[in-house]
């Protein structure tokens, strides 16, 4: 499917004449599916793949076929930015989804407002929307957010001294900044700050000082990857009793996988996709939540992930606001697009706002516990 | 036979640069230098005549961007038979001061030389002692000077912005035309100011190739011991010329940064630097006209294979592997001889 479509867009490469029709809607989209950041892109293409398959058997919007038009650009900015351009120049899109990487997404955003077309990057970053861009829109919730309702729930929980214990690669040492500046609003004390390499094998050092630093009275561990699971079998090894908070990155199956019982207890704030079957019968994301994951699973064979669901989001934000728009004129499709109300999504419920476009509230994450080797809501 | 320890195919460089530095008559007429700056600016108006849309420019300035880079590296390969493998660091050097310029409220133009100065110093600085390896050795070593570039650009948070890479506010090639009453669209300004760039560099090489300085590179080329007992003071020439192979790549990393708006450490990262010796020894690593064929086929190959996604890589491999064993040199000195032979 991805091929067939990147054939059509690429013919205009080899007839230098000759203009794609433009018949449907066409929608453009920039991916790391190959590279260092594939476990974003793929889950991400493969969402988009199934989603336009789904929306065109379904009889498009407004009776428009849809075109998806995805490039793999590895996550390269480099790439990003030639790709965004192709899909502008070329194929002659009406909006562009991606930038799985925040660096791909920033090298491409200033295009879109030269050109005057929207924009939906799935990456995290603050800056993609702070200051906000005319035409640049995300779907995924920050990692500052991340930190809030982390301490959100630690305060709630009576205490204030928190020790961190970051990986150094890109995520964590994001995650790391965004918590030590919202500590303070947020009625927590860091009192201790360590780091490991994301490749590292042995954190006990790191647990040590924290576990010995004075009046510690929780820990949070900002990180990617495997970092993590070695962070908490460290964790239950030394056998430490404070409560032990893991951050949305590492919030999947697979993360339960690598660190098995000594998972058990930890929190985190994760998205609703991973406790389909305990969402209230009222909330408004449980549609959403279950069918994604319905379709996700009966096409793949395997459970959808979080960045996945940020392409969900992304792709249906998109759908709604082109069928309010009623007109496939980018600028049109923008403006319905911060119009955007109450969209109920698999990540959050989304708002967009002039001043807002990533649209999502403290709401969007739900602090998770790991009980019994699965997943369960914290009651607030 | 000391310095021959370079694994690269060596070509027998004087054939190789009488092929393409120009036919005889030309040369001699306007100079080597002057000739293939023509030859540059020729190519250049020649890609806007036939581009359709900004796309077309936007890739043909990266093609211009990576020849500049790959020509530092032709000096350095092609001319004295040094490799290295952390040229992508130096290009790095000069993206991050141009980016990070600006923050200090120092004007775009000014950061760039600065930056561009900063890569030849620490060249002249770090050359010194590693050129006095060869072969692997200095391989291996420049791979850590550019492992170490890398490591800066990506832990130092607070000046570059980390691993999520930086915007680079400032100069836009676009307001260049404007002062000369020319508008031009933003993709297009960059991609004449890129080949612009990139052929007073190839120039500057081919000058370089054939002035004194330059015959007593290839001398060193063929055998260091050999040039030493002409009088050639090996160590200095080796590292002038790793100097200016800095050069050309900080200048390059800085055009990138200006014309891409956004940069990340991935442009000082390893891959990089191994793209550019691939495509130096791709189109042929003795002259700059390699440089060129080189860059043009790694940099737009990839988009005409979007078609086959899935296979991109093995199609760039399977060139790259077809082109070493059967023209071991390159492709345009390879080309080059068969003309010759036909000719003869």
């Amino acid at each position: 499917m991805r091929r067939q479509a990147v054939a059509a867009g690429v013919s205009a490469l080899a007839i230098l004449t000759a203009a794609p029709a433009i018949a449907e809607i066409r929608i453009g989209a920039s991916l790391a599916i190959t590279g260092p950041a594939a476990f974003l892109g793929d889950p991400e293409a493969k969402t988009l793949e199934m989603l336009v398959e789904e929306l065109n058997a379904n009889g498009g919007i407004n009776g428009e076929e849809v075109e998806l038009i995805v490039y793999d650009d590895g996550a390269d900015p480099n790439k990003a930015r030639t790709f965004a351009t192709r899909l502008i120049e070329e194929d002659e899109v009406v909006a562009v989804i991606g930038g799985s990487s925040t660096g791909a997404t920033m090298a491409m955003a200033p295009l879109f407002a030269d050109y005057e077309i929207p924009f939906i990057s799935l990456a995290g970053a603050v800056v993609i929307v702070d200051p906000v861009q005319e035409f640049v829109f995300k779907t995924p919730h920050t990692d500052r957010m991340a930190c809030e309702k982390i301490f959100a729930d630690i305060t709630a929980r009576g205490l204030s001294k928190v020790g961190l214990i970051s990986g150094t690669d890109g995520f964590g040492a994001s995650m790391r900044e965004q918590c030590l500046d919202v500590a303070e609003a947020s009625g927590v004390e860091i009192v201790a700050d360590e780091s490991y390499g994301a490749t590292d094998s042995d954190m006990t050092p790191q647990l040590t000082n924290i576990a010995a630093t004075d009046g510690i009275e929780a820990i949070v561990n900002p990180g990617f990857g495997q970092g993590p699971a070695v962070v908490t079998r460290n964790y239950a090894q030394l056998g430490l009793e404070l409560p032990f908070y893991q951050s949305h990155g590492v919030a999947s199956d697979a993360f339960l996988d690598l660190a098995g019982e000594a998972a058990e207890g930890l929190r985190l704030p994760a998205t609703p996709l991973l406790i389909p079957d305990q969402l209230a019968e009222d909330d408004p994301q449980r549609q959403p939540v279950q069918d994604y994951i319905a379709a996700y699973e009966e096409k793949y064979g395997e459970k959808p992930s979080t960045f996945g669901g940020y392409a969900y989001d992304a792709f249906h934000l998109l759908v709604d606001a082109i069928e309010r728009a009623g007109s496939t004129d980018p600028v049109e499709i923008r403006d319905a697009l911060e119009a955007t109300e109450g969209h109920a999504g698999v990540t959050g419920v989304y708002s967009f706002t002039p001043e807002d476009h990533m649209g999502l509230d403290l709401s969007a994450f739900r602090i998770l516990k790991v009980a019994d080797g699965g997943w369960k809501p914290v009651e607030e | 036979m000391a310095g021959q320890g370079t694994t690269v195919a060596t070509a027998p460089v004087e054939t190789a640069r009488r092929a393409h530095v120009g036919n005889g008559k030309a040369r001699a007429l306007i100079g080597p230098g002057l000739c293939t700056f023509l030859i540059f600016a020729v190519l250049v108006a020649l890609g806007a005549l036939i581009f359709p849309s900004s796309y077309f420019y936007r890739v043909g300035t990266l093609v211009w961007i990576n020849t500049l880079a790959v020509t530092g590296i032709v000096v350095l390969l092609g001319y004295v038979g040094l490799v290295s493998l952390g040229h992508a660091g130096f290009f790095a050097i000069g993206a991050y001061a141009t980016a990070i310029g600006p923050n200090y409220g120092i004007p775009s133009p000014l950061a760039m030389a600065g930056g561009v100065a900063l890569a030849g110093l620490l060249a002249l600085v770090v050359g010194r002692p590693i050129l006095r390896l060869s072969g692997y050795y200095l391989a291996i070593a420049t791979l850590g000077l550019g492992m170490l570039i890398w490591m800066v650009l990506s832990k130092e948070a607070w000046l570059t912005g980390g691993p999520d890479g930086m915007t680079v506010s400032g100069m836009n090639a676009r307001n260049l035309f404007k002062l000369v009453g020319l508008k031009l669209k933003s993709a297009e300004a960059w991609y004449w100011v890129a080949g612009f760039v990139a052929a007073i560099g190839a120039a500057i090489a081919v000058n370089l190739a054939n002035s004194p300085s330059g015959r007593a590179l290839r001398a060193i080329h063929d055998s260091d011991v050999a040039a030493r007992s002409l009088g050639i003071d090996v160590a200095r020439a080796k590292s002038r010329a790793f100097v200016i192979s800095a050069i050309y790549a900080a200048v390059a990393g800085a055009l990138l940064a200006l014309a891409n708006g956004y940069i990340t450490p991935e442009t000082g990262g390893f891959m990089h630097s191994v793209e550019m010796v691939t495509m130096a020894v791709l189109g042929g690593a003795a002259s700059v006209f390699g440089a060129l064929v080189g860059a043009l086929i790694l940099t737009a190959l990839p988009q005409l294979l979007t078609v086959f996604a899935d296979y991109e890589h093995m199609v760039l491999g399977a060139i790259m592997v077809v082109t070493m064993i059967a023209m071991r040199r390159g492709l345009v000195p390879f080309i080059a001889d068969l003309w010759n032979r036909r000719k003869s």
